[in-house]
């Protein structure tokens, strides 16, 4: 790509990927989510490769530790579920942390907490497919 | 706002012919993208953010896989002739089409206006769910909690996706 898109990227893509962080952290307060998040946070990974090339074994490793955080993800999110059957009510997604009040920030118990981790669960597993398709490209090319 | 839907409704059934009929893949690939874009702005007039976001960053990334495996393969597409065979598909799809549209005739006259009412179990979710939740956002308390089975697979279907695009291009990656 020419400079003016590697430098307007630069700028941009550290503020996309905020962005994804603050729908992710305050998804139980204002719309977006988990999931919506974890696109935007995938979304500027994928405009940095897009912009400045691929470099092959930089986008192996990257891809190998994309993999780990996926399945890591998904991973606490079963446990923070099971965790429902160990206490309190004993009920599956049971939400056994205080409530606090509405509205703020450090509220609603579990539902943060399963945001932050399906929003680095979506983002690494889109991430992993866009890497495995340029990776594939670059293996068939050679 | 009915009309509003409906016209925006009307350019995605445009879209949507035109990309199974154009002849250049690149702009099929570009015709689907007003079908997804225009259901953002539906998304947003209903009053539906949460939805709205996911599908305009989905659609976005879906677009520029889709644009890159058009520019690396073939741009043409493949014709097949118009015989027998083709008829009687087309035949069938007119006449599901109308009867689709005489039940969709006969049940409006018992609908009630658009927005007017809401389910039962919506009724319910409404009223008490920041008592029970916690969250003010009315969705993520529904998605992680009332319905925690349902996102959980939802996940498990995205980890299984990545597994089997990770299975498949390895593989084929290696022999060639």
């Amino acid at each position: 790509m020419t400079v003016i898109v590697k430098k307007t990227t630069q700028l941009i893509a550290g503020i996309i990927f905020l962005y994804g962080i603050y729908i992710i952290l305050h998804g139980h307060l204002t719309p977006g989510g988990g999931f919506a998040g974890g696109v935007i946070l995938a979304g500027s990974f994928i405009l940095l490769i897009l912009a400045f090339g691929s470099d092959f074994l930089h986008l192996l490793r990257e891809e190998r530790g994309s993999t780990l955080y996926e399945n890591l993800a998904i991973l606490i999110v079963l446990f923070l579920a099971l965790s429902g059957l160990l206490a309190g009510a004993n009920i599956f997604f049971g939400n056994w942390l205080p409530h606090g009040t509405p509205g703020e920030l450090l509220s609603a118990g579990f539902l943060p907490l399963y945001n932050i981790f399906v929003g680095i669960e979506v983002a690494a597993s889109i991430l992993t497919i866009f890497l495995a398709l340029v990776i594939f490209k670059e293996e068939v090319m050679k | 706002m009915e009309l509003a839907i409906s016209v925006i409704a009307g350019f995605m059934i445009l879209g949507a012919i035109y990309a199974i009929h154009a002849r250049d893949l690149l702009s099929a690939v570009i015709a689907c993208g007003i079908v997804g874009y225009s259901l953002v702005i539906c998304f947003l007039l209903l009053k539906a953010p949460d939805l709205a976001i996911v599908q305009i960053v989905v659609e976005t990334i879906t677009l520029i896989i889709m644009v890159a495996v058009v520019l690396d393969s073939s741009r043409e597409e493949a014709y097949g002739k118009f015989d027998r065979r083709a008829w009687i598909t087309a035949g069938t799809a007119v006449a599901i089409l109308f009867a689709l549209f005489w039940f969709m005739w006969m049940a409006s006259a018992d609908l009630s206006p658009l927005g007017d009412d809401t389910l039962r179990m919506a009724n319910a979710y409404i009223d008490g769910a920041v008592e029970s939740t916690g969250s003010v956002n009315l969705v993520t308390g529904v998605v992680f909690d009332f319905r925690g089975y349902d996102t959980l697979g939802e996940a498990t279907v995205l980890v299984t996706a990545v597994l089997g695009v990770l299975t498949i291009l390895r593989i084929r990656g290696r022999k060639g």
